[in-house]
């Protein structure tokens, strides 16, 4: 237990001192909310679908989430390589402690960006439907988090060349926000692209994030629940068996 | 008497693909005794090294560690050395001393003598001052200090140095080797170091071994190398028995990683 908080700490204690870091990971989601939010507001709202912030807002959470978790995990790189990782793996510890505290402090750091990127959204004039689903919230933006600090401690456990950095960005997680419903409803979409959105696990982190906080649901909250939990039990697995296999 | 054998590596062997890397290498290491373990590039230290402490498993070949096998018991053989690796692993976004808590909760050291073994360490390597200082901010010797500092926390038996003085001047060089050398004699600490620089090995290394190639070509004090070689320093006697040949290594991620490391400043 005191290893896993330990290396909960790190983590946390990290994010806290690298004041660029939270400055630069802030500045897209917002970008994305301003730019494309009040950009696209307008036009969304003559055709009929409402106010656009009260629908970009969960995405733009989830994004601020996402890309946090993702990249804490990938540090597993840099600590990899040179730094600290040798330190933990040749400690006398289970390798599974050393991943659980990782994901945890990463997607605890996941969870506080998004919290904060939630906060302006608010200044910025987002209603919350219903305060009463505000743990419901929460508790997506945690699993979003867990799944993709895993995703990424997966990347991180694979890939032994910060070179192939943007290629991950480009080629998977940004597809990824792209095609999770993040910017665009679901419900009118053609079939392939529909069947691209349903095979994305963020998808239904999104839903979940929106549906809990604008009741605009898609799939339901119990579906998105379960698929998004499902998708992140088999994710920690996967991460944990490939960090199990890192040799330094 | 085994019982004094604090390493023991016998008929060791890796494999990577059809390459040798390391091939049928035995030797032994008394306790409290300083092994020097030398090499050209690409002669299989590291893989040993890395066989030694865990994180590779042998082909072939057993190893003992205090008595334990680190491919049956890795969390006992794993509490029985320390190791300050080639490359620098602190987190230089924590403190010296935040350094040394993580490590003596990693290695399990009981809470309650946590505070005393983390000044004690410190205060041996003369780093105590500056325990709240981030790692990133230390010099290249600061940081092997520290670095030593740590892996005595746990108070291991066996000290493993993968060329600990890479890349320090020759004032801090001495300071590392006089530390090392107290570890020895007081706390009968058994240390086992790879280094490219052969007079600190001379000066140093109650016994060496020079590994070429995957093969251990040569093994002794150093007077011994040298007399048998008809060399007068160790150099002369190394090259004598490794050739003059230069060994390349090709750039693996790691080292590629390791450039980027340096021009972003991370390390």
């Amino acid at each position: 237990m005191s290893i896993i908080y330990i290396l909960w700490l790190r983590q946390l204690k990290r994010y806290r001192r690298s004041r660029a870091r939270i400055f630069a990971s802030l500045a897209q989601p917002l970008l994305f909310l301003f730019a494309i939010g009040f950009g696209f507001g307008p036009t969304y709202q003559k055709a009929g679908n409402g106010n656009y912030i009260q629908f970009l807002v969960p995405g733009i959470v989830a994004m601020a989430v996402l890309f946090s978790a993702v990249f804490s995990g990938i540090e597993i790189l840099w600590d990899r390589q040179f730094g600290f990782l040798k330190e933990t793996l040749v400690a006398p510890v289970p390798r599974i402690y050393i991943v659980l505290g990782r994901t945890l402090g990463a997607a605890t750091v996941a969870m506080i960006q998004g919290l904060v990127v939630f906060t302006v959204c608010l200044l910025a004039g987002f209603h919350i439907q219903n305060y009463g689903l505000l743990p419901v919230a929460a508790a997506f933006m945690f699993l979003i988090a867990m799944l993709f600090t895993a995703f990424g401690t997966t990347i991180g456990s694979l890939v032994e060349d910060m070179q192939a950095f943007p290629l991950i960005m480009n080629f998977l997680v940004m597809p990824m926000f792209f095609f999770s419903g993040a910017l665009f409803p679901v419900k009118d979409l053609g079939a392939i692209l529909n069947g691209v959105l349903r095979l994305n696990p963020l998808t239904y982190g999104v839903d979940g994030l929106r549906g809990a906080l604008t009741h605009e649901f898609v799939f339901g909250i119990g579906p998105d629940f379960v698929l998004l939990g499902l998708a992140t039990a088999i994710l920690l697995v996967v991460g944990n068996y490939f960090f199990s296999k890192i040799e330094v | 008497m085994t019982q004094n054998k604090v390493i023991v590596a016998h008929n060791l062997v890796k494999t990577f693909k059809d390459f040798r890397a390391v091939d049928d290498v035995s030797f032994e290491v008394e306790g409290g005794k300083i092994f020097g373990f030398l090499g050209p590039n690409g002669a299989g230290k590291t893989t040993t090294i890395k066989m030694l402490t865990t994180t590779l498993a042998p082909t072939q070949g057993t190893i003992l560690l205090d008595g334990h096998d680190p491919q049956r018991a890795p969390l006992a053989a794993r509490r029985s050395f320390g190791i300050v690796f080639q490359d620098p692993s602190l987190d230089g976004e924590l403190t010296a001393g935040e350094n040394m808590k993580l490590h003596a909760v990693l290695y399990g050291v009981p809470r309650s003598e946590q505070a005393g073994r983390i000044e004690t360490a410190l205060k041996f390597v003369g780093l105590w001052d500056r325990k709240d200082g981030f790692a990133k901010t230390f010099s290249g010797g600061m940081k092997r200090r520290l670095e030593i500092a740590r892996a005595l926390l746990h108070t291991p038996r066996i000290l493993f140095l993968d060329e600990p003085t890479l890349g320090l001047d020759p004032q801090t060089r001495n300071h590392v080797w006089e530390y090392i050398q107290t570890l020895a004699r007081e706390r009968q600490m058994t240390v086992f170091f790879t280094t490219h620089y052969m007079d600190e090995a001379d000066r140093v290394a109650d016994e060496i071994a020079i590994i070429d190639r995957g093969k251990i070509v040569a093994r002794g004090s150093p007077e011994d190398l040298k007399k048998n070689a008809g060399a007068a320093t160790l150099e002369e006697a190394f090259i004598s028995l490794t050739g003059h040949a230069i060994r390349d290594e090709e750039a693996s991620p790691r080292d590629r990683t390791r450039t980027m490391a340096r021009m972003w400043g991370r390390t």
